[in-house]
């Protein structure tokens, strides 16, 4: 048996699923990405996620690891001889853990909402929220990142792992809208900062592409409209 | 000594209790401030501009929000009594299990409160604690023989906060019959040495349930 036995399950759209990607990356670790369809859902996602049963699943010489963040934390203390994703001082990681939450909880409910939004009014809406979050965030990277190129500061760390997981959803959202999320005006910052992650080595080859990204989107949008539909009956 | 720990906090909230077990299990002395969420003071609201809300962790002047991000941030700073175990898988199941608590069984569980159709939200409860149940196995705590991180971020429903509900609400859903070892689990837990200073009075908590969900008997 292999004494680093590192298997991924997921899928290639999932920004969950690409910020465990991203930090394994990160870190340098070979791995298998066990791709899902999940119409169904694998017996071995079954298996691993019984509480859940979601992607991104670790799975690290068998034993399974769920939640993208607790992934990516795992990761980082799993390969402690590799760069760092968390920072070392407590403050700092509270900071970039207080802003994952941010993400998870306020930001991502928002950019469903423009996807799922039935009409011009509720996409409005929606954006109003997801450019609202985006100042916040703004801020706090002029903030955090001390002038350096990312959250993390001179190399990508945990915030922009968990923020960046969303970058190809955010390009497809504008894509859709003809709207700039990120733009010159409200997010210089983010704006230069999300070129340089994109580019970054632990990130290209991983984060999807546009185009295709916003063909498979189609699917996701019209899953998002019929339960936003279902729930304003 | 300059460490100046200053919590702000509501005296019956479970996410600032539990800020303040894990300052009490560290022997980390701190100065509490009560807020009044119907009159939020200018601090919280410069402390945590984003949500506003409580409880917010001051130390040495920096301000942390987020329950489970300031009890993270008090075991990486107080290194007596851990709150989550060394091994870095253990500690990825106790994150996993205290996130399940807080995104699962606590809204199942409110929503028992407010839901129409009360036999299903009551069964969706249940499924919940049945897996907490399952993950609590034949441990006193969920952080083996002392408290630890997952016991604490579910002081809601170790505490009294879920019994006096369910009592004065009217529901059954932390009952010996379906959940022995919780019930066991909470039992262990209002009476452990240091989480009993912690819980909120028990009169006073009952009364304010009995003022908020009224007697719907």
């Amino acid at each position: 048996m292999a004494k680093n036995d590192v298997k991924l399950i997921g899928a290639w759209p999932s920004p969950f699923v690409l910020r465990a990607r991203i930090a394994l990356n990160v870190k340098s670790v070979e791995y298998e990405f066990l791709q899902e369809t999940l119409e169904p859902k694998s017996e071995l996602l079954l298996r691993s996620n019984p509480v859940h049963k979601k992607i991104p699943v670790l799975l690290h010489n068998d034993k399974p690891i769920c939640e993208s963040l607790i992934i990516v934390e795992y990761i980082d203390e799993a390969w402690a001889s590799g760069p760092s994703i968390l920072p070392s001082d407590p403050y700092e990681r509270a900071i970039a853990r207080f802003w994952a939450a941010y993400v998870d909880e306020r930001w991502f409910p928002a950019m469903k909402g423009i996807l799922g939004a039935q009409d011009d009014a509720a996409r409005m809406a929606a954006v109003g929220q997801v450019t609202e979050g985006l100042v916040l965030l703004e801020e706090a990277f002029q903030k955090i990142s001390k002038g350096k190129s990312f959250f993390g500061g001179d190399h990508i760390g945990y915030l922009d792992i968990a923020f960046g997981g969303f970058l190809a959803w955010i390009r497809v959202t504008e894509g859709m809208g003809g709207i700039k999320l990120l733009n010159e005006t409200k997010t210089p910052g983010l704006l230069k900062w999300a070129e340089k992650f994109a580019a970054d080595p632990a990130v290209k080859d991983v984060l999807p592409e546009t185009q295709k990204l916003a063909e498979f989107s189609k699917i996701i949008i019209a899953k998002l409209r019929a339960a936003a539909a279902a729930k304003a009956k | 000594m300059g460490e100046e720990v200053k919590l702000f906090g509501v005296w019956g909230s479970p996410f600032s209790r539990r800020v303040e077990m894990a300052l009490k299990l560290k022997g980390v002395e701190y100065e509490y401030f009560e807020e009044d969420l119907q009159n939020k003071s200018d601090l919280l609201l410069k402390y945590n501009p984003v949500h506003k809300k409580i409880p917010v962790l001051l130390h040495k002047g920096k301000p942390i929000a987020e329950s489970a991000v300031i009890l993270e941030y008090i075991d990486e700073t107080w290194k007596g009594f851990p709150l989550l175990p060394k091994d870095p898988y253990q500690r990825a199941t106790a994150r996993f299990w205290a996130r399940f608590v807080e995104e699962k069984c606590m809204p199942a569980l409110f929503n028992c409160t407010v839901a129409e159709d009360r036999k299903k939200a009551v069964e969706e409860a249940h499924e919940t604690l049945k897996l907490l149940e399952n993950e609590l196995k034949d441990k006193k705590f969920f952080g083996g023989e002392d408290i630890g991180f997952v016991d604490i971020v579910a002081d809601f429903i170790g505490g009294y906060w879920l019994r006096d509900i369910q009592e004065i609400v009217g529901l059954e859903l932390l009952t010996k019959e379906k959940f022995p070892k919780l019930c066991e689990w909470s039992d262990e837990f209002v009476n452990h040495a240091v989480i009993k200073e912690c819980l909120p009075p028990r009169d006073k908590l009952f009364a304010f349930f009995r003022t908020r969900f009224g007697s719907k008997s």
